[in-house]
């Protein structure tokens, strides 16, 4: 399904409708005479304007939704023409295929897409083939070389600075650690490397690299002071507020002392935090996201401390990055020894600790999305 | 159906030459599980709270059962609404963003467009009967069969939920205090319960004595049972099907309150997977998913045996990926066992 968001965007997508039933034979002429990605195509569609295709998953997710912002201000800045598209659900890769399939053939300059998954390579590689520039937002596809660059939250560095961050606010007191993932019945990278991330950061080991839920039970944590740590529980939340709230009843059961909690995301983190409310826990609760409407929690302390991420950058440079390729055969670059451009990650939290970077809320207002 | 006819026929036959059949125990056990669809379920939560309490006397202590109730409402109400089409021999997947589609409205009508609280409850509770009067209408005049219908209406209300909310999350501070009322604490005894857990109870006694005690809840079981007879016997089968989507449909605006208070918050993610959760405490709570058999007190059974898994393993140190393995054994088990039961010698 093709969400149009703002009347200017429709004109744009009518613009680029136009463009396609124009432009389609040109464009099959110009893939034909390209040689894969190192020539962008030969012509534009038109108007000689960069014309660039993005796929979200979403237009219901802030977090996408602030992406779509940032890509429009940084199009209309750089003279892109930008048309928006996005699924009906984060499942929804139907959608997504078909509007890779529509910017080939309406000979889209490039596409910019935070993909559902790896089931939209081969339409990318097809893309990729005849003549397009693809940038990936969010989500790294495997291969990586799948795309010409994705730009991303490095997850596992997200997690390490809330793990670094909890480990200092202990000060060497022992933690009852409850961890709050996102599933357990699937392995979701991200899910995995934020928790491994925090883990690391506090200086737990992980176990098992792979899959969460193979850290030692109980040891020595080796970040801040260090000191004796337990896992109470490691419970799935779905990233939800009641199953967060849920989950976290059920762990204080177990072990009332509970005194670090980590959250895959912020709305977990959230329901967490009522559970440990009614509770009258005063439990360190850390989490992972940066969304503008959940600051206040982390502003009233029920979330100490948030690792936020950064959409719109992503989509902002993702735009800028294809308008460079075409206009300047300007090749975009991968951070030093990673397979992405990694966007970077900013601690949320008005009780900052020594030695760890980190942004008090007030400041927090101007770098959230959403 | 000509089998058990047949059956019957051997039976009443032996009976008159006075050669009573024999009864062992097990059929003994069947019959009773026949007459009494919640047994079975209740003697699973019986027995999985005390082995989960042997296990961790804290499991069977007041504030984790205090916990698990409150953990329990949301399902638990919506299971009653997934009962009432299930006893039509229906089923509802539409059901959980039907639910979200009311909260959100709820919530939404109430801290941006400044509604009163009563009004935004209100109209929260006519987007569940709406929700209902949609798929009844699917159900009883375009014949579409229940599953395909609400597996269609589940798109249609989990996209307009989406679209109307644009996926952002209401905080209950920013709502009217009565939407928020039912996550308000309440103690009974040595229960610290939510008032949500009081208005999902409340909806068990309401719709275990109508479909009980009252003609409407007769003609429910008799057109589960069997449609064409009960049409035989001068019941109005499209009526009452159409009237359970909506009546079940309220209770789903219900259950929509109730999320609201458990969550704090009205969230478009508030319940993702509440229609298989609510399938799920049907079916283990031993109503047959072939119509016409079983009742809401076995669903209340069947929903808190999933919460006590999800909390008495966790309590025991088990690992928490064999909580839905549990669960879907025991689905299964009630399944069989409902195939079981229904092959009664009479």
């Amino acid at each position: 399904m093709n969400h149009v968001i703002s009347p200017a965007a429709r004109r744009r997508r009518t613009r680029a409708t136009t463009a396609l039933v124009a432009t389609a034979t040109l464009a099959l002429v110009a893939c034909g005479a390209s040689d894969a990605d190192d020539n962008g195509p030969s012509s534009g569609a038109g108007d000689g304007r960069v014309k660039v295709a993005l796929i979200l998953k979403t237009f219901s997710n802030p977090y996408f939704v602030s992406m779509e912002k940032s890509a429009q201000a940084a199009a209309a800045q750089l003279g892109v023409d930008l048309v928006v598209s996005a699924g009906s659900s984060d499942t929804d890769t139907g959608a997504q295929l078909k509007a890779i399939n529509n910017a080939i053939a309406g000979g889209f300059e490039g596409i910019i897409i935070t993909s559902n998954g790896d089931a939209v390579n081969a339409a990318l590689q097809r893309a990729r083939t005849a003549g397009q520039y693809t940038i990936a937002l969010d989500t790294l596809p495997t291969p990586p070389s799948t795309v010409n660059l994705t730009y991303a939250t490095d997850n596992t560095q997200a997690g390490r600075i809330i793990g670094k961050w909890t480990a200092s606010k202990l000060t060497g007191r022992p933690a009852t650690i409850a961890l709050l993932d996102a599933v357990n019945t699937a392995v979701i990278s991200v899910d995995v490397q934020r928790n491994h991330g925090f883990l690391e950061g506090i200086g737990i080991p992980v176990g098992d690299p792979k899959i969460n839920g193979k850290a030692p039970g109980s040891g020595q944590y080796k970040g801040g002071m260090g000191g004796s740590y337990e896992i109470v529980c490691e419970l799935p939340t779905n990233g939800t507020i009641p199953q967060g709230k849920s989950a976290m009843q059920t762990c204080l059961q177990k072990n009332p002392d509970i005194n670090v909690v980590y959250a895959v995301n912020e709305p977990a983190a959230q329901g967490a935090s009522q559970a440990l409310a009614d509770a009258k826990s005063d439990a360190i609760v850390v989490a992972i996201d940066g969304g503008c409407s959940n600051l206040q929690f982390v502003e009233s302390g029920s979330i100490d401390a948030t690792a936020a991420q950064f959409p719109g950058k992503m989509a902002a440079l993702g735009v800028q990055a294809i308008h460079d390729l075409v206009t300047e055969k300007a090749r975009p670059k991968t951070s030093e020894g990673r397979d992405f451009f990694d966007t970077g990650v900013m601690l949320f939290t008005n009780d900052p600790q020594p030695g760890i970077s980190s942004t008090d809320v007030a400041g927090a207002r101007k770098l959230c999305w959403g | 159906m000509g089998t058990t006819t047949a059956k019957r026929i051997d039976i009443a036959s032996e009976e008159v030459a006075g050669l009573a059949p024999r009864q062992t125990p097990l059929d003994r056990i069947q019959r009773q599980l026949h007459a009494h669809p919640a047994l079975g379920p209740l003697i699973v939560l019986v027995t999985t709270c005390i082995v989960f309490g042997l296990l961790n006397p804290r499991f069977v202590a007041a504030q984790n059962i205090s916990l698990m109730l409150q953990q329990v409402a949301v399902v638990a109400a919506l299971g009653v609404a997934q009962t009432l089409i299930i006893l039509t021999a229906g089923i509802d997947l539409s059901i959980g963003y039907a639910m979200i589609l009311a909260l959100l409205v709820m919530a939404q009508a109430a801290a941006n467009n400044e509604v009163a609280g009563l009004i935004a409850l209100l109209l929260g509770l006519a987007v569940g009967v709406g929700s209902g009067v949609v798929n009844g209408t699917l159900v009883t005049r375009l014949r579409v069969p229940p599953f395909i219908a609400t597996l269609g209406t589940l798109f249609v209300f989990q996209s307009a939920g989406l679209l109307y909310a644009k996926g952002q999350t209401t905080q209950a501070t920013e709502m009217p205090h009565l939407l928020n009322w039912t996550g308000d604490p309440v103690t009974i005894g040595p229960l610290n319960l939510i008032n949500g857990v009081l208005v999902a109870l409340g909806l068990y006694l309401v719709v275990h004595y109508i479909l009980t005690q009252t003609q409407w809840g007769r003609h429910v079981y008799a057109v589960g049972d069997d449609v064409e007879a009960a049409r035989l016997a001068g019941i109005r089968t499209n009526r009452v099907l159409f009237s359970v989507y909506v009546f079940a449909g309220l209770i789903v605006g219900v259950a929509a309150w109730i999320s609201i208070g458990y969550a704090g918050a009205a969230d478009p993610n508030n319940a993702v997977d509440a229609n298989l959760q609510s399938i799920t405490a049907v079916v283990i709570g031993g109503t047959s998913l072939f119509g016409g058999r079983g009742g809401v007190i076995g669903t209340l059974f069947g929903a808190l045996i999933v919460v006590a898994f999800t909390s008495g393993l966790t309590l025991a140190n088990v690992n928490n990926l064999y909580q839905p393995i549990a669960q879907g054994v025991l689905v299964i088990a009630a399944v069989a066992i409902d195939q079981w039961i229904r092959r009664v010698k009479r």
